[in-house]
């Protein structure tokens, strides 16, 4: 409205108004959690409907790797634990300790997202199995790309998150940031624990 | 050289078609149109400022409620159109292909880009009213919502003059449209038309809920808040376990026709069963979604025009809460004939029947409310009571679908048809046409006129009647959904011709109702004091329209209907409001992030739906890129001085005298 522009910042932040705001976010990330527990849950019930589908095409048994598979597990696991670690530290009010932790996640994140993609191109190129191949592995690039690929959003947000602590420092907003995409971050480990044993431990079993 | 770009340009652009030559040289002279009142009369700036980058939630309801008459009026002329077509045996007035294009289309944009948007800009103007509230729990992501909504219409909506329409029916189903047999640019168009818009609607879910959870009145508890507030509610709670099945769905349909993956094709090991499961697993929750709140809008109404408390007011959010959650076990009754076996059919006809238990609860309700209640007829009232046998006649032949045995008899028929259009026009469309007579005044400041009102009323609801009924009968005669043509010996003709003539009927209601706003526009009925009807919910309390910050003062609630409770103390008391100490109110800031993101969107899907990647990539770095703009600004709020508002309150004040 006309008037918008005219009176920013005229006024300090009251605090307690600015913590409601924070939580008010936090909230509505929890909600946004559920929602993407239905889209996983979707895409699981379609691999679980699809896996027998192979179509004479490779069968789990034969593709999977498994020392590859448990190594990428840990790594997540592990980066799992590096975030709430960050939280620790930011909770302790010490922001070298956050960041730094924040960037070990990062790395262990994209050694992840690595291992994953070197691990697709194995199959392409060495097996010939394609997301085209059968309806199996149609669910299977699907359901374990969505995860890979909500990992690497995540990890372009941490890197900007980095960033904006740099700048900031911990404040209402960045503590209120911070605790979401730990959030987030431990999110993805629960759904990946069940792409591990549903389509991995379940495939070569 | 030449040739190639005229080859290029005789695939882009659908031509021969007289239909769509019309519609390409409409769409173009109204472009040329807007572009120049808007130059002329240097309203760009105003258009951008006020509008395209406005956050306050009432502005963007009036913006969804603006788009959604505009594709009522889209899907209107597609019905009439098929109407028409059907009106005589052997008509030769519309081709095979083309009828597949235009009830594909009705559908998607009646349901998806006419019902949702009516109903969210209904939820955006009341909610934060009624809760008494100063916005919605996140206004940047409710403006993402609207534009992503926006251009995903716009998507679908291309596909008309450029490339082709989609033409699988309004839930697509494979094979119809796998690559296999739909290899043109049509699906791709649904797809992402849908899916855009479909991502907005989730981010409104989330945003409602939220809403509505944490930013009541002080006083409000959960069991006492308006009826809408709890149908909004309760349809927020669908939409987010709808919608992401339908993302998903949506998302898994393109990869095999985008990447050749074999979830739903006929080889390859898909399963189109999977698609038809997962669709439907969105679909009805879908019809619910759009149906429980104008269950809340009737209780409104009815309690307001009646003078009286709502009847049954635990029964009624009970009822509710209940059909949200059936609603997710219902989903198979769509394919009884389908083969899944007699204990899945059974399962889902039983589900299927115990909905109309709580619907029925609220009947009653209704009824109740009336019963020696002081009624005043005026037209949402009107709509009302309309409603109550129309939704009554359509829940029963509803039931009688829902009798597996039987649907094997009516399953795809015009008996079908019949149904659907009398819970969709009876309860969604009536339904938000009442909400829209009532609220307008909030919205505007003006009431529309009652006269013309009444015409609107009676054309439509007569010519409702005329068009349904006899299909019913054409149901049981035989005639199937999605014929395009008959011959006369199947004898069919005198019922469909008048069932055109009630399709027409309902066209001039549409007519009127347009005029209504018009005629209304030029001879306003101010609304001087905000509550025109006498109101008995909070957002009543505050004028017409109300102003940015809706509330100089927020409300201390107490009672369910707390503006009513506040009338009657005032008038006990002879006492007007307490004197009021303002305090600076903290407000959101417009932005321009959620146009440009969703105009990326737009982009990305057009490059999806020609598989240019050229466009597609940079349009989605463009979405990146804005993400991340946004994630990095810190400086997205105001306040409002008290003094400010003191002065606002004043004027709005000295204007009601
Ligand atoms: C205003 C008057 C309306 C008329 C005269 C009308 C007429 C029709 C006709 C003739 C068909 C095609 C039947 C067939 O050949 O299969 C149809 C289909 C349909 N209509 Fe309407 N309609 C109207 C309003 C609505 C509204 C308000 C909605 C939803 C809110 C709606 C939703 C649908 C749907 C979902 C289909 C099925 C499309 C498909 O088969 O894929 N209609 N309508
Ligand atoms: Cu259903």
């Amino acid at each position: 409205m006309a008037h918008a522009a005219a009176h920013s910042g005229e006024h300090a932040h009251d605090h307690d108004h600015e913590h409601d705001h924070e939580s008010l976010k936090t909230f509505g990330f929890w909600i946004f959690l559920i929602t993407d527990v239905i889209l996983f849950g979707s895409l699981f019930a379609t691999y679980i409907v699809l896996h027998q589908n192979t179509n004479g095409g490779p069968t789990p048994e034969e593709l999977f790797k498994m020392p590859g598979i448990i190594a990428e597990t840990f790594i997540l696991l592990t980066s799992s634990f590096t975030s709430g670690l960050a939280v620790l530290g930011m909770n302790k009010g010490n922001l070298k300790q956050l960041i730094g932790w924040l960037a070990v996640t990062v790395v262990l994140g994209a050694s992840f997202v690595g291992l994953e993609l070197s691990e697709f191109i194995t199959m392409v190129n060495h097996e010939g199995a394609t997301i085209s191949t059968s309806a199996f592995l149609s669910a299977f690039f699907t359901l374990v790309g969505t995860h890979g690929l909500h990992v690497s959003v995540g990890l372009i947000w941490m890197i900007g998150l980095i960033f904006q602590l740099r700048r900031r420092g911990i404040t209402a907003v960045t503590k209120r940031k911070v605790a979401v995409i730990s959030l987030y971050w431990h999110f993805l480990d629960v759904v990946w624990i069940f792409v591990f044993t549903i389509v991995y431990l379940m495939g070569v079993m | 050289m030449l040739d190639k770009i005229k080859q290029f340009a005789s695939e882009f652009f659908v031509t021969g078609d007289p239909l769509i030559l019309g519609a390409q040289v409409s769409i173009g002279l109204s472009m040329v149109a807007m572009i120049f009142v808007l130059t002329y009369f240097r309203k760009w700036g105003w258009l951008w400022k006020e509008w395209l980058t406005s956050v306050d939630h009432k502005r963007i309801g009036i913006m969804y409620i603006i788009c959604s008459i505009m594709m009522l009026f889209r899907g209107g002329v597609d019905a009439l159109l098929m109407r028409l077509q059907l009106a005589m045996p052997n008509s030769e007035f519309l081709q095979a292909d083309h009828y597949n294009q235009i009830f594909t289309t009705h559908g998607v944009i009646m349901i998806l880009f006419m019902a949702m948007p009516l109903m969210f800009g209904l939820f955006n103007i009341v909610v934060p009213l009624q809760i008494g509230a100063r916005d919605v729990a996140y206004p940047f992501l409710n403006s993402l919502s609207f534009w992503m909504f926006f251009w995903g219409a716009m998507l679908f909506n291309v596909s008309f003059v450029i490339g082709g329409s989609p033409d699988a029916g309004w839930l697509s189903y494979p094979p119809l449209s796998e690559l296999s047999h739909s290899p043109g640019v049509g699906q791709n168009f649904y797809i992402w038309g849908i899916q855009i818009s479909g991502i907005g609607s989730l981010a409104t879910g989330i945003n409602f809920i939220v809403t509505i959870l944490k930013m009541r009145a002080p006083g409000m508890k959960l069991m006492k808040m308006p009826m809408f507030t709890w149908s909004v509610f309760s349809s927020c709670i669908m939409i987010i376990f709808a919608f992401p099945i339908l993302t998903v769905t949506l998302a898994l349909l393109f990869l095999d026709r985008f990447l050749g993956a074999h979830f739903f094709t006929l080889d390859g090991g898909g399963n189109p069963m999977m698609y038809i499961n997962l669709i439907w697993m969105w679909g009805h929750p879908e019809v619910y979604i759009v149906v429980v709140p104008a269950f809340g809008i009737f209780s409104e109404i009815v309690s307001t025009f009646s003078k009286k408390k709502l009847f049954g007011y635990k029964s009624m959010v009970f009822a509710m809460l209940i059909i949200s959650l059936l609603s997710f076990f219902t989903w198979a009754h769509h394919f009884f004939t389908m083969g899944s076996g007699a204990n899945v059919n059974a399962f889902f006809a039983i589900s299927t029947m115990l909905i109309a238990i709580p619907t029925g609860a609220k009947v009653f309700n209704w009824l109740f409310t009336m019963y020696r209640g002081k009624i005043r007829f005026t037209t949402p009232m009107m709509w009302t009571v309309a409603f109550i046998p129309c939704f009554v006649i359509g829940g029963m032949t509803g039931v009688l679908l829902s009798v597996a045995p039987a649907d094997f008899q009516f399953h795809n028929s015009y008996f079908l048809i019949a149904h659907f259009h009398q819970v969709l026009i009876g309860g969604v469309a009536f339904g938000y046409f009442a909400g829209l007579y009532y609220w307008w005044p909030k919205m505007f400041g003006f009431k529309l006129n009652e006269h013309l009102g009444k015409w609107a009323f009676w054309l439509w609801n007569i010519g409702f009647y005329v068009c349904f009924m006899p299909q019913y009968f054409l149901g049981l005669d035989g005639m199937t959904r999605r014929t395009y043509t008959y011959d006369f010996d199947m004898g069919w003709g005198p019922l469909n011709l008048v069932s055109t003539v009630g399709g027409f009927l309902m066209g001039v209601g549409f007519i009127f109702q347009v005029w209504q706003i018009a005629h209304s526009i030029k001879f306003r009925e101010a609304d001087v004091n905000g509550d025109p009807w006498e109101g008995r919910t909070l957002e009543w309390s505050i004028p017409s329209p109300a102003p940015i910050y809706n509330f100089a003062v927020l409300p201390q609630v107490s009672e369910a209907d707390a503006w009513w409770e506040e009338k009657e103390k005032r008038a006990a008391s002879g006492k007007s409001a307490a004197p009021i100490v303002y305090e600076p109110i903290h407000m959101p800031k417009n932005s321009a992030i959620p146009f440009i993101i969703s105009t990326f969107w737009f982009f990305a899907g057009f490059g999806f739906v020609w598989g240019w990647m050229w466009l597609t990539i940079p349009a989605l770095i463009g979405v990146g890129i804005c993400m991340i703009a946004r994630s990095f600004s810190y400086d997205t709020d105001y306040y409002i001085p008290a003094d400010e508002v003191k002065r606002t309150e004043a004027a709005l004040k000295g204007a009601k005298l």
